[in-house]
């Protein structure tokens, strides 16, 4: 693997409320290579969007970036002063939000909006930067570029303002995007055309990025690697087809077990008791543990970090390197069988 | 377009004729007018034919059409008190009133978006903090206690600015006088302006704030930072546009209110306008006036209230669509 685009280090960023301070990133680490999909599933609260802001140097007050280190092309950027950080934003880093339809100012014209994005981060003249947003527009599949250009925000059914948004975050050439849920407001019919987009796009450029969502369908056909998060912490990492078929983690099980599937027999799909812990009242040892069916003295104890599994597992179930996981099923130590 | 804009326009008409009636139920209530007109020891038959002459025996809607015609054609009858035609007397005093409201109502648009912004986006700052509790002065001070403790500080114990009247004016064209080119009128004009427009800045400076900071929240201003704008263009470009919606429609109402309620400061600084000439004729039942003034300031309501909603379409392009259904 070449070195890659964006590393996340020991992430951690917390939130100053008046019941003290929570914790919404505790600790996640991954990296992303050039022309990588980097899928990040959780359940809401998990901290998926937050690690998205947290990259892009979003994250408003009272939250912070507690600590860890945030790199691009092996840079800090962290730490860097808001100005620079804004050059970096929209120019190397780029995002793509839930909602379409309120991502787009509603009183400018989509090719304002545009222009406006091309020439803060280029020297083109206002007439270049005006080609460069039509030639954005039609490849992001609007049909008349030349005259949609003119049109406001409203005059665009959603699917078509999710492809303006897609547009306007590629209109500075980002290294990396962090795409908040694309899809999550749009007609199904509408999902795959933009997520195929996403995907079809950032592969010509070689562009890495961070598909934040919950629906494991797009994470199968879209990402290469998947990242599960479970309250704040990464609980299994790895190519995506490992995690998919052979998921380690019994949170991961959980959520690969209640996708519906055609052929499976099963009456009723699987479902994880409980619910999420809310960031006060995060248990110690791993966050699992309430609602685990495998839960032994040490979950309640040790925060599991996600390792590689045991030569045992991962021999039985065949994996693939690179995939980690975060239980302590799998340590060598106690080798239990789940 | 053109349909909407016919459509408001009928319905200020509507507005416009209840004004009237309601003006002219005035001349009804108040009593007989010929009574007033008449001496004690007139015979009865002259009193007869004055009435006769006055309209008053005809039926109540034939009277009320003779009033209309009259309004449309600027014809409010004659004062009682100063035996001269309304619509002289209102001519003469309207440019005061008016020069006075233009003032205040940009005195507060301007301090007040300024103000509201820069609260807004220096929140925790502390001269957003005195903004803050200066404008609840504003919001709870009534408009008299405000002019006189102007008039105090500016005119009595130091002296800068003069305490009443309308200083020097000149004549532009035959009927409207002007204190703006000299220095004694614009120097007159002070202490009224910011009396009169205090209340609407304090009022435009909250709306501001909050709908900036409710603005500054939404997906696309979080959208144009992660563009990476600068922060200007998010300010200036993206948020304080869409801020300034709202803030349209309660600037123009407010022009009305400042229209009518200066009666009030003109009375504190005895600025020779509409409302001072207002307030008199409530003092002396004098009913054309009060009528007049009533339809007068009814008519600008109207009216700004039309433009304001027009001044939507300019400023909103998702209304425009709804305009033309």
């Amino acid at each position: 693997m070449s070195e890659p685009v964006i590393s996340v280090r020991n992430l951690r960023v917390e939130f100053a409320t008046r019941r003290g301070i929570l914790r919404a990133i505790d600790g996640v680490s991954f990296d992303i290579a050039r022309g990588e999909v980097l899928g990040v599933v959780g359940e809401s609260g998990a901290g998926k969007s937050v690690t998205g802001a947290a990259i892009i140097g979003l994250i408003e007050p009272p939250g912070r970036i507690a600590g860890g280190e945030i790199l691009l092309h092996g840079q800090r950027i962290d730490n860097l002063p808001p100005d620079a950080m804004r050059r970096i934003r929209g120019r190397k880093i780029a995002m793509i939000f839930q909602d379409p339809l309120t991502s787009l100012n509603p009183l400018y014209r989509v090719g304002e909006q545009l222009i406006e994005t091309i020439r803060t981060h280029t020297d083109l003249s206002a007439r270049a930067a005006r080609d460069r947003a039509i030639g954005l527009l039609s490849e992001v599949g609007i049909p008349a570029p030349e005259k949609r250009i003119d049109g406001y925000p409203h005059e665009f059914s959603g699917g078509m303002r999710q492809r303006v948004v897609i547009a306007l975050a590629l209109s500075a050439e980002p290294d990396f995007i962090v795409a908040d849920e694309p899809t999550t407001a749009l007609d199904v019919s509408v999902q795959a055309q933009i997520i195929a987009l996403i995907k079809r796009l950032c592969a010509e450029r070689g562009t890495a990025v961070m598909l934040v969502t919950h629906d494991m369908g797009v994470i199968a056909e879209t990402a290469d690697r998947v990242a599960v998060m479970y309250a704040g912490r990464v609980a299994e990492i790895g190519p995506v087809r490992d995690v998919v078929k052979h998921p380690l983690h019994p949170y991961a099980k959980g959520l690969m077990g209640a996708i519906p599937t055609l052929e499976a027999e099963s009456e009723r799909l699987l479902q994880i008791p409980g619910s999420m812990p809310r960031l006060t009242r995060i248990p110690p040892g791993c966050a699992f543990n309430p609602r685990c069916s495998h839960v032994f003295d040490r979950c309640h104890v040790d925060k599991p970090e996600p390792i590689e599994p045991d030569a045992a597992t991962a021999a039985r179930e065949n994996l693939m390197p690179g995939h980690l996981v975060a239980c302590h099923l799998y340590t060598a130590k106690t080798g239990g069988t789940p | 377009m053109l349909a909407f804009v016919i459509r408001r326009i009928l319905q200020s008409i509507a507005v416009m004729v209840s004004v009237a009636l309601i003006a002219f139920v005035m001349f009804r209530f108040v009593g007989d007018p010929v009574n007033q007109m008449v001496g004690v020891d007139t015979p009865q038959a002259e009193v007869e034919r004055l009435r006769a002459s006055l309209g008053l025996n005809d039926p109540t809607l034939v009277q009320f059409g003779r009033f209309l015609w009259n309004a449309l054609h600027f014809n409010f009858g004659v004062s009682y008190q100063f035996r001269l035609p309304v619509t002289q007397l209102l001519a003469e005093r309207a440019p005061a009133t008016l020069e006075l409201a233009l003032t205040a109502a940009l005195f507060a648009l301007f301090v007040g978006v300024v103000m509201g912004v820069y609260c807004a986006l220096r929140r925790d700052s502390w001269l957003a903090r005195l903004f803050q509790a200066v404008s609840l002065i504003g919001v709870s001070l009534p408009t008299f206690l405000i002019g006189i403790l102007l008039i105090y500080l500016f005119a009595v114990i130091l002296g800068w600015l003069p305490s009443n009247g309308r200083g020097q004016v000149v004549k532009i064209g035959n009927w409207w006088t002007t204190g703006l080119l000299t220095t004694s009128g614009l120097k007159a004009l002070v202490l009224p302006a910011i009396t009169l427009g205090l209340f609407q800045m304090t009022l435009i400076m909250r709306l501001v704030r909050a709908e900036m900071m409710e603005v500054m929240r939404t997906d696309y201003i979080k959208f144009a930072k992660a563009r990476g704008l600068t922060t200007r263009a998010i300010h200036f470009g993206h948020a304080l546009k869409n801020t300034l919606i709202p803030v349209i429609t309660i600037a123009g109402l407010q022009l009305g209110s400042i229209i009518a309620f200066a009666i009030i400061t003109e009375t504190v600084f005895n600025w020779p306008g509409m409302g001072l000439l207002f307030l008199k004729a409530v003092q002396n039942v004098d009913i054309p006036i009060m009528a007049a003034y009533l339809m007068l300031i009814g008519f600008l309501f109207v009216t700004i209230n039309l433009l304001v909603d027009l001044a939507y379409g300019f400023v909103d392009p998702r209304l425009r669509v709804a305009m033309r259904t």
